[in-house]
């Protein structure tokens, strides 16, 4: 058919009137990885579950790896690896035991079936850990021990959901490199959902934006940064309300808006606007306390799109996300 | 393909059987209810006589009753206990896996069920310890086929009920207002053919073969239909209950 490994055609999942994943289409190339972009409750788990057979569109259709996912979903699951929001292993199995059952019931052939455990465990570095019961691993080795898993049966592409939720920044950075490594050694391709602006910067090639179900944007990385267009100045002066009204006849500043205790200015070439902007300040007597210039970044990216701040979601669903994943 | 489900079933087999060797307080608990009915209410009502039943010890008639309440609540346990995948997770690593659902049910299954039969084999080792009498090798031989017969069916339920059930809840109530007045109405504990009200309500209750078939097979005295009737009927339950069990496994989403 084509180079796409993923495609999807009007996706749609309902419950009763409530509509999880609206509509949405894309295709997702051989060998890249590509993320869903998006704040909780926007659809992405649905999506994942409805990619990975586990639940049935109520319209549209996908293709995975040129299979069906309604008609021929042995074949789908043949292809898939899947890596699940929520820890899926038996914590009563030793890691060994966890990898042993994936690979049976996977078809791995018994000749190789060790090796390749050998070979995940050195790949996320639990060797050492493989005969201990899962219950006694840390959460980040309990996602490094499923993202083997997610890789022991060769998957054409594998499925991440939030990868790095709830791990400390140590075991993200980790985890980012291997996620980048196997993608790069084993030609896997990705497929991630994450509400991290930093992972989907570092990770992922192309991106989709997603909120209430609705792709909103797909793009590469680098052009959904650009597309917000400036360079973004902020500025903390002695009177800021004063410079401001100086900075309203500046042709070359195409935005303005005004902080609690700075000025953030859209412009282009943001270096070599400051001094020009430092000059204004002390020709009018007013004195610059702090300045800086910041290339746009995803949140910016997301906030073109959605009207919103990504940050402004997070925190208002901080409270519920921290209850859910104490247990 | 074939061998890949064989895999299947066989890994679904071993993963409960390895969870039941290394948790032996498991076993205790599922073994320590059925043996203090079988002490406490043995010993207690060890010298009472059934009405037309004179010439068989209480225990004789007893002991069949709770072999099967053992096995009964060992292999539902195990059907529900799919809740516990469901809420850790691990169900949806088995659930897209390129295995059959059907595969998945039979592992579990005959994982239950080994489990259920080791505790069946315990209770009636101690029971024949204790007195009871069996009738004879292809009476025994007959009830190993019930016992075998009345775990498939109660896995079965089990994962019927796992299926419409989101958390352990209502297990204790399913367990005191479905699984105990059917037990007590079955003639596990006491023969119900003196009352004729119970004698009918017990013909409705699919826990009554199970108990005649088995009291009829082991013991050889004191049932009320023949041991091969009551298998037909036990063997008729054990397949809808596992066609049932299989189709709502199935048709459960995550």
């Amino acid at each position: 058919m084509t180079s796409n490994i993923i495609e999807t055609t009007n996706l749609t999942k309902t419950y009763g009137d409530f509509t999880a994943v609206d509509s949405i289409s894309f295709s997702v190339k051989k060998g890249e990885i590509f993320g869903f972009l998006g704040p909780n409750g926007a659809g992405k788990t649905t999506t994942i579950k409805i990619l990975t057979t586990l639940l049935m569109p109520t319209k549209g259709s996908a293709h995975i790896n040129n299979h069906d996912i309604k008609k021929k979903r042995d074949s789908v699951r043949q292809s898939i690896g899947v890596v699940f929001q929520e820890p899926a292993l038996d914590i009563e199995l030793t890691g060994r035991e966890n990898l042993d059952y994936h690979a049976r019931m996977y078809g791995i052939e018994r000749s190789i079936r060790k090796e390749r455990i050998d070979e995940v465990l050195a790949l996320v570095d639990l060797t050492d850990k493989k005969d201990v019961f899962v219950k006694k691993y840390s959460g980040g080795m309990k996602r490094r021990l499923e993202i083997a898993r997610g890789l022991m049966h060769s998957p054409k592409v594998l499925f991440l959901d939030e990868p790095t939720l709830g791990l400390d920044a140590q075991t993200r950075r980790a985890i980012w490199e291997y996620v980048k490594k196997m993608n790069k050694d084993k030609h896997t391709t990705i497929f991630l959902t994450t509400h991290y602006m930093d992972e989907a910067d570092f990770l992922c090639d192309r991106i989709a934006i997603i909120d209430h179900g609705k792709i909103l944007v797909t793009d590469t990385t680098s052009n959904l940064k650009t597309t917000v267009g400036n360079d973004i100045i902020t500025v903390s002066t002695s009177e800021d309300i004063k410079f401001k009204s100086y900075l309203n006849d500046v042709a070359w500043i195409k935005q303005i808006d005004s902080h609690e205790n700075h000025l953030t200015l859209g412009v282009e070439k943001g270096d070599e606007k400051i001094p020009a902007l430092i000059e204004l300040a002390q020709q009018k007597s007013i004195q610059v306390k702090s300045i800086s210039v910041h290339k746009p970044n995803l949140d910016d990216a997301f906030l073109h799109y959605t009207g919103r701040s990504m940050r402004d979601e997070i925190s208002n669903n901080n409270t519920q996300q921290n209850f859910h994943h104490g247990r | 393909m074939i061998q890949n489900e064989m895999q299947a079933i066989y890994v679904m087999w071993l993963r409960q059987m390895k969870r039941f060797i290394r948790f032996k307080s498991r076993l205790i608990a599922m073994l320590v209810q059925p043996l203090l009915f079988l002490f406490i209410f043995g010993s207690g009502f060890g010298g009472v006589r059934f009405p037309g039943l004179e010439d068989i010890s209480f225990i004789h008639f007893f002991a069949p009753g709770i072999i099967t309440m053992a096995i009964l609540f060992s292999s539902m346990f195990t059907g529900i206990s799919v809740l516990w995948d469901k809420q850790f997770g691990f169900l949806q690593e088995v659930l897209v896996a390129p295995i059959s659902r059907f595969s998945i049910v039979i592992g579990r299954t005959l994982g239950g069920a080994t489990i259920a039969l080791i505790q069946g084999f315990i209770i009636l080792i101690i029971s024949v310890l204790l007195g009871t009498p069996i009738s004879s090798v292809s009476g025994l031989i007959l009830a190993i086929i019930f016992m075998i017969l009345i775990a498939i069916s109660a896995v079965g339920f089990g994962l019927i009920l796992a299926s419409k059930m989101n958390d352990f809840q209502s297990f204790p109530l399913i367990m005191n207002l479905v699984i105990m007045p059917l037990l007590f109405l079955s003639s596990a504990f006491f023969p119900v053919v003196e009352n004729p009200t119970l004698k009918t309500i017990a013909f409705l209750d699919p826990l009554f073969y199970m108990v005649d078939g088995l009291r009829g097979s082991l013991v050889g005295a004191a049932n009320i239909n023949p041991p091969l009737y009551n298998l037909v009927i036990v063997f008729c339950i054990c397949i809808v209950m596992i066609a049932l069990g299989s189709y709502s496994f199935n048709r459960s989403e995550i």
